[in-house]
């Protein structure tokens, strides 16, 4: 049996309002991950499955607060350690985040191999300056990254080119659990393509261990996750192979869910859309 | 709009403010129904301390009432030599060797202290730089002026102290004579005293609030309207009609304002600035910045969906601006508005300092008072501190109040600020 | 927080199916001329750069036809739209409205113009004017529709009928500001107002892209029925291959504001010529054949 990268056990968090109520916006969440497994979480705006991929870090900041259960990294229980801790050695090297946002949040004055030194840095590796360029202009080649994309600054990239290095510089300390948050939503197809491709790329090459792939458009999800989740209201709905969950959904909000998929594909014209009652 | 009325008294900030303001502004509007004096009446010559003044004249016809006060000869003899002018004679006395003890600064010992002071102090011997502590000028003057006191005022008050309560100097008082306050025909309390020309401050400085606010508003409201009917035309029709509006605002911008508004102030004259003149000219130097903020705020509005569909519903351009674009910035404006009042109050209050304020001979404005404090002295010769300390003090809680309205509704209104 | 009954309650199986109208494949071309265009051009000067965003484009819109137009970002079909809508002027090139040519030179044109078409926007929220209450917006409608004078009853039955023909009920709304209302409610909301203005053409933009998965459905079931009952012209402008596919009547795709390919559904998805259409289709992931990422070129 392949050994588990990443085992969350009845995770609650709750946001607190600006009204002081709590929301339970991950409501007892048990999910597990296998090496070089892939896992999709699916659900509508608003379902929780963000406030999951923030969770799962274990880097909680007001207004998200942990409540309860536990998350093991590769064996190792992350929950209730001191943020500081968690920053210099969880973040990066167990469990790494890409925001939905992720491309807009490089700083505009920095060159992109600065922020890959900052990583260096922040975690206290024992690296110069000599070795982490060697060891960035390494890890672009193999990702199909332009090597010069290194002296460039963020904003003379393109949007997509831009995604692929924010993902190429966050996972730089091959972290066992990748968390992607929309990485591609706001992509054209084209880049958004190169964008999964690089990130099958890196699971296959052993530079991230396992991943977490967070998305609304399910079409994307059944051809890029091993395992498919349906999250609604904070709560896990169904779990199971991205096959089984696409084309044969045992719970009837998934069932919904999936037959709401609209493909450009012969005879998927001719399906008649779930219309669910309005509310 | 209730709703919002209610988020906004819920603000701390704003509600601070407001309260302060509406102190200020109720002051101005009752206080004259108290004190009926014209604020710029003379009462007397000069700067008068805060007090209430008595006519001495006036005692005289009020009615005359026997009062046994313990300690009344205390009071006058500290009310004639303080315990500071005591302290110097002793200094004095320690300082030429004589012998002080049993001697201090109490009012039971003053006979003995006052004794020893006749008994060695001479005039030709103090003259001369003879004594450690009194080797200046200023120390010896400062001591024969006292020894003055001591001869002439003094005995009025040691006379009766010396027997048992009759007075050396015959006068028709006895000590224990005195007149109820309220009796006597002529006093009048000046909380805040005169300034140089005898006028009372309070009153004055009540009047000149509600003048400065005056100008404030006017300002404020000219430099408002016409900031958003700029902002509007330019930010809604655009394109030429942009073009030259924006053009307009620019050469304001870039002239300095304020220098603009010496320049037109000096032309016309002190005695055409009338205080609605001056609001005035205010205004119209300040509506720049309201109008480009307003402005952009239209540009980003006029392409929202809603006013897209306000346009496919054929609606007419004035009832756009007015029912789906001004609603959006009303919030902003009246924000801009209170601004634009606290900028007019302090740019009418810098040109009265430096003399180019309305006619002087009219009304007082907070600036005016300054003006004068400024002229007359108040700061430095006469020590005057209630010439001007309140002005200043009126000037700032104004300006705090309304800043502070403007960023408790910047917090109401303004979703990123809120926490 | 909600229980797990609560929850299941709500995930009960209540659906419908989407309707359409009775044919799927139905020929467009016999129908009368809505709005067609040639040589549609706009340029946009910033400074001294010049953009074109829509490039010398041609297209006939039937009656009663549903378009989609298909483009990614920055293809130009957001500046094409507002062309349509009246909204812009094309720097050259020409519409026809109903085969003559549209005339919107003036205010009191451009008014005629506007009556007979309207528009369904992406972003909810900021459709509505917030300081506006619900019967008020449906109130609006009627009265520019001649509804002035009618009897108060009679305009409360009209805005009741267009609120249950998208599945509201008027009677809850009424006091209420849009922005109380969900997303898809405020999207609904929006489709009776179509239906009591019963223009000639409706363009609509992006209209469920920042709805939900599950009420998206329910939106297109809506326009589709409007369409069927009225007769109007329906231009869907989307990013979403598969959407377009779905229910669109004709396609068109737009490239650097040019229309690379256009024709019946069926032949532009699932046959492309133009390479750009190739390469859209290609790249879209799809659930039944195989999204080849063998041959993802890095660039």
């Amino acid at each position: 049996m392949a050994k588990k990268m990443l085992e969350v056990n009845q995770l609650t968090t709750k946001y607190i309002t600006r009204q002081g109520e709590d929301v339970y916006s991950v409501d007892h969440v048990s999910l597990d991950i296998e090496e070089g497994k892939s896992l999709g979480i699916a659900g509508e705006s608003g379902c929780g499955k963000s406030t999951l991929a923030l969770s799962l870090m274990g880097y909680y900041f007001a207004p998200l607060h942990y409540t309860s259960g536990t998350i093991k990294v590769d064996g190792k229980d992350i929950t209730g350690l001191d943020p500081d801790v968690v920053r210099k050695t969880v973040l990066g090297t167990d469990v790494a985040y890409i925001p939905q946002a992720a491309m807009n949040a490089l700083n505009p004055t920095r060159k992109v191999g600065k922020f890959i030194e900052d990583v260096i840095f922040a975690h206290e590796l024992p690296m110069d300056k000599k070795q982490i360029r060697e060891m960035a202009e390494q890890r672009f080649a193999k990702l199909g990254l332009p090597v010069d994309a290194l002296d460039k600054h963020s904003v003379e990239l393109s949007g997509g080119m831009r995604q692929r290095v924010v993902i190429a510089v966050s996972t730089i300390l091959n972290p066992k659990v990748l968390i992607a948050d929309e990485p591609s939503s706001a992509l054209d197809v084209t880049s958004q393509k190169m964008v999964i491709k690089m990130m099958k790329d890196m699971m296959a090459e052993g530079m991230v261990k396992s991943m977490i792939f967070i998305t609304h458009e399910l079409p994307l999800l059944y051809n890029v996750t091993d395992d498919i989740m349906v999250m609604y209201a904070g709560q896990i709905v169904e779990r199971g192979s991205a096959k089984e969950m696409v084309f044969d959904p045992i719970h009837p909000y998934s069932r919904g869910l999936m037959r709401s998929i609209l493909v450009p594909e012969e005879g998927t014209r001719d399906v008649k859309l779930p219309a669910r009652r309005p509310t | 709009m209730k709703h919002t009325l209610k988020n906004v008294f819920h603000s701390p900030r704003f509600l601070v403010g407001f309260i302060i303001f509406m102190t200020i502004l109720l002051t101005v509007l009752i206080y004259p129904y108290f004190v009926q004096r014209d604020p710029l009446q003379g009462l007397g010559k000069g700067f008068l301390s805060p007090g209430t003044y008595v006519s001495v004249y006036d005692t005289n016809n009020a009615g005359t009432y026997r009062v046994e006060l313990p300690e009344a000869n205390d009071n006058r003899l500290e009310a004639s030599v303080p315990v500071k002018d005591r302290q110097t004679m002793l200094d004095y006395l320690t300082a030429m060797g004589a012998d002080v003890s049993g001697l201090d600064t109490s009012n039971e010992n003053f006979h003995a202290l006052l004794e020893a002071w006749n008994a060695n102090y001479d005039e030709a011997d103090a003259k001369k730089n003879k004594y450690d502590g009194f080797a200046t000028q200023a120390k010896r003057n400062e001591l024969r002026r006292l020894n003055n006191r001591l001869t002439s005022d003094v005995t009025a008050a040691m006379s009766v102290t010396k027997g048992e309560g009759e007075a050396a100097t015959v006068a028709s008082v006895a000590t224990s004579d005195y007149v109820k306050v309220s009796e006597v025909a002529n006093s009048i309390s000046l909380p805040l005293g005169t300034d140089n020309f005898g006028r009372d401050t309070l009153t004055e400085l009540v009047k000149a609030t509600g003048i400065s606010l005056l100008v404030g508003l006017i300002a404020g409201s000219i430099a408002t309207l016409l900031g958003l009917l700029v902002g509007l035309l330019a930010g809604y029709v655009g394109g030429i009609v942009d073009d030259i509006l924006m053009f307009i605002a620019n050469i304001f911008t870039v002239i300095p304002g304020f220098v603009l508004l010496i320049l037109i102030y000096s032309a016309l004259g002190a005695e055409s600035r009338g205080i609605t003149t001056c609001a005035v000219i205010i205004g119209i130097t300040s509506w720049v910045w309201t109008a480009r903020s307003v402005r952009s705020q239209v540009i980003s509005l006029r392409n929202r969906d809603h006013v897209n569909l306000s346009k496919l519903s054929g609606h007419s351009l004035f009832r756009i601006v007015t029912t789906d674009i001004l609603p959006y910035i009303m919030s902003y404006v009246v924000m801009a508005f209170i601004l634009q009042v606290s900028s007019g109050i302090l740019a009418e209050a810098q040109l009265s300092m430096l003399g180019l304020g309305p006619n002087p001979n009219e009304l007082p404005t907070l600036g005016l008072m300054m003006n004068w404090a400024k002229l007359f002295g108040a700061y430095t010769s006469s020590n005057a501190w209630w010439a001007y300390f309140p002005v200043i003090l009126v000037i700032a809680l104004i300006s705090f109040s309304l800043n502070l309205m403007n960023t408790g509704l910047d917090q109401v209104f303004n979703p990123t600020l809120r926490d | 927080m909600k229980t797990n009954e609560e929850k299941n309650v709500q995930l009960e199986d209540k659906r419908e199916s989407v309707t359409f109208g009775s044919d799927r494949n139905k020929d467009f071309s016999k129908e009368p001329m809505c709005l067609s265009g040639r040589g549609v051009t706009r340029v946009f000067h910033t400074g001294k750069t010049t953009t074109v965003a829509v490039d010398h484009v041609d297209f006939d819109f039937h009656k009663g036809e549903l378009i989609s137009i298909v483009g990614e970002s920055g293809s130009g079909k957001t500046t094409l739209s507002k062309m349509l809508l009246g909204l812009l002027e094309p720097t050259e090139g020409e519409i026809f409205f109903k085969d003559k040519p549209r005339d919107i030179s003036s205010g009191a044109k451009k008014k005629e113009y506007w009556q007979g078409i309207q528009a369904i926007f992406q972003d909810p929220f900021s459709s509505y004017n917030v300081f506006h209450k619900i019967d008020s917006v449906l109130l609006d409608c009627i009265n520019m529709r001649g509804g002035k004078n009618l009897p108060k009853e009679k305009k409360y039955e009209m805005m009741a009928e267009a609120c249950s023909f998208v599945n509201l009920k008027f009677a809850e709304l009424t006091n209420k500001y849009p922005f109380e209302l969900s997303g898809g409610q405020m999207q609904r909301l929006m489709i009776a107002r179509i239906f009591l203005l019963k223009p000639d053409i409706l363009l609509a933009d992006e209209p469920t892209s920042m709805i939900d998965a599950c009420s998206r459905a329910t939106i297109l079931d809506m326009l589709l029925n409007l369409r069927n009952e009225t007769g109007m012209t329906v231009i869907f402008i989307t990013h979403d291959i598969g959407l377009a596919y779905y229910i669109s009547d004709s396609v068109y795709i737009m490239e650097h504001g040019k229309f690379v390919e256009s024709g019946k559904p069926d032949e532009v998805m699932l046959h492309p010529k133009a390479a750009y259409t190739k390469r859209l289709i290609s790249d879209v992931p799809k659930i039944h054949e195989p999204w080849d990422l063998s041959t993802v070129e890095f660039h």
